[in-house]
């Protein structure tokens, strides 16, 4: 029951129990590659029930920070789930939303396979148990996506795709949802309903949701916080904290609420780092 | 055992040409063989694997040379060993490097051809292992359908435990990462079974075709399917279809057993091709 000291200063008043309510905390993530640090101290404080979007120059370390929340890469620091006692003991949850999939579109694989292969033990190629159908459909439903059950994956749009995979990662409930860049390749009416979905979820589920995303106006209309990440945390805070400070506006380009494409090519040139 | 094989054959089969004792044996195996390459064909396709599964051939052919050359008392340990460590180790190349896939692949597949190469030409004994290229399914020993049976049973006691894992990883390594999967190891159990497999088989069907064992009944079952499950049986269905029938025609054709199989798989894999806009969805 360790209870942390942390020196945060965008979240001063919110160490140890996170002021009576559940939340995870980021305590000084690093990943290095060979000689090159990629992310140093990072530390991000994500409350439950809230979406917490983690935007950033390219080569900042979004996807890398994901990764090694993941587990899937080697990193430094530690990851804590608190719930209102303190330091869960248990193993939490992550559900995760991949950017995209690598799959070959042309692979005879259904939603329903893809349920099956996640949440089942039974082996997908001989056997299709009732109640993994059953409980897929209830979590394509929360999706709107109960009558892709049966459709082949390689059949699906970019934004059915995104929900199926958003309603693969609640299942069973995560105690911290992962978005990464969710509206790659999606058209605006299902990036629209995909964010209203997650809006809906994270108040009904109390989840505490991080979303990796370049798309700064979604950003701000949907998340609760954000963190600017550029190898470590430069700001973070609410929507409008973070995009009036002069260091986002610098990384970004000052306009980016208008910009057109020769504004966003030049803004990405700024900040990539060297 | 195979005295109870021989006599179920006689009285279902009262056909000529599973009359010899060798056609038996060579029927038992295709039995044996067919069902296990469309089960692991299906997810080479998948992954887009077809590469390196003929690369994993080219190391159990290298196997089989080194198995003969250290000798003992059969060559086959000797020969799965070394493809086992030459699936393992391409497996972890491919998972922690950035280098292509394909040039890994083409790195080590033409170094374990060259290998192999050198070993049985060495002395100038090369025509003794020239079968291994082209392969014959009608050497089989009893000893050989043992190990067969064994492998059978193994592949298919992997496949139920390992298959939900595979899929996942297939079709994202993070997701399937993020569900408690260890994809390295579900990557290697699954490479593993490929080499050992083929490096039992490659005697029989040769190094030259036998990754067409592997990829086109698969390939051919794609075409027509919308799941898994009818995926893995029409894959089977026709790699069994192609083996049996392969082995008869090839017994009345007098032809290479391995390479007629073959045939008949591709012949399956255009007929589906074509029919693939009649079972879109």
């Amino acid at each position: 029951m360790a209870v942390e000291m942390t020196i945060d200063n965008s979240h001063a008043g919110c160490e140890g129990m996170c002021g009576g309510l559940c939340c995870t905390k980021i305590e000084n993530f690093g990943v290095r590659k060979g000689q090159l640090d990629i992310l140093e101290n990072v530390n991000i404080h994500i409350h439950c029930g809230e979406m917490t979007a983690i935007i950033g120059p390219n080569g900042a370390g979004k996807s890398t920070l994901l990764k090694a929340l993941l587990g899937e890469i080697p990193h430094t620091g530690e990851l804590k789930f608190m719930g209102t006692g303190g330091i869960r003991g248990d193993m939490p949850v992550v559900g995760y939303v991949p950017q995209h999939l690598d799959f070959d579109p042309g692979t005879p694989t259904s939603v329903l396979d893809l349920f099956i292969a996640s949440c089942s033990g039974k082996p997908a190629w001989l056997f299709k148990p009732s109640n993994i159908r059953k409980r897929a459909i209830e979590g394509l439903s929360k999706v709107k996506a109960e009558h892709l059950i049966n459709r082949r994956l390689g059949a699906l749009s970019g934004g059915e795709l995104q929900r199926v995979l958003l309603a693969l990662a609640l299942d069973p409930v995560p105690n911290l949802l992962l978005l990464d860049e969710p509206v790659s390749g999606v058209d605006q009416g299902g990036l629209e309903l995909f964010y209203n979905t997650v809006a809906d979820l994270r108040s009904n589920y109390d989840l505490s949701i991080i979303l990796v995303s370049h798309d700064l106006e979604l950003v701000a209309k949907y998340a609760d916080r954000v963190v600017l990440l550029n190898r470590t945390v430069i700001t973070s805070g609410t929507p409008g904290q973070v995009f009036n400070d002069e260091r986002t506006l610098r990384i970004f380009g000052i306009p980016h609420f208008v910009a057109d494409e020769a504004d966003i090519g030049k803004g990405h040139k700024e900040g990539r780092p060297d | 055992m195979l005295e109870i094989w021989y006599r179920i054959v006689d009285l279902m089969l009262p056909f000529e040409w599973v009359n010899h004792d060798f056609m038996k044996n060579a029927l038992l195996a295709v039995l044996l063989l067919t069902p296990v390459f469309g089960l692991l064909g299906t997810m080479v396709v998948s992954n887009r694997m077809a590469f390196f599964s003929d690369s994993i051939g080219h190391g159990a052919f290298t196997g089989v040379a080194i198995g003969a050359l250290l000798g003992g008392i059969q060559p086959i340990w000797g020969a799965i060993l070394f493809s086992v460590v030459f699936a393992v180790t391409i497996t972890i190349i491919k998972n922690k490097t950035k280098t292509s896939t394909d040039t890994v692949i083409g790195v080590f597949s033409s170094t374990a051809v060259a290998i192999g190469l050198v070993i049985m030409s060495a002395g100038g004994g090369f025509n003794k292992f020239s079968s291994y290229l082209v392969g014959d399914i009608l050497s089989i020993s009893p000893f050989e359908l043992l190990l067969l049976l064994l492998a059978f049973f193994a592949v298919i006691l992997l496949w139920l435990l390992i298959f939900n894992k595979v899929l996942l990883t297939s079709i994202n390594q993070s997701l399937a990462s993020s569900r408690g999967v260890n994809t390295l190891f579900i990557d290697i159990l699954f490479t593993v079974a490929i080499a050992v497999v083929v490096t039992i088989t490659i005697q029989w069907v040769g190094l030259l075709i036998i990754n067409s064992l592997i990829v086109l009944p698969a390939a051919a079952s794609r075409n027509i399917t919308h799941n898994v499950r009818q995926y893995h049986a029409v894959s089977v269905g026709i790699s069994m279809f192609s083996g049996i029938a392969g082995l008869i025609f090839s017994y009345y054709w007098n032809t290479a057993t391995g390479a007629t199989i073959v045939l008949i798989a591709a012949a399956a894999f255009f007929a589906m091709f074509l029919l693939r806009k009649r079972f879109a969805a």
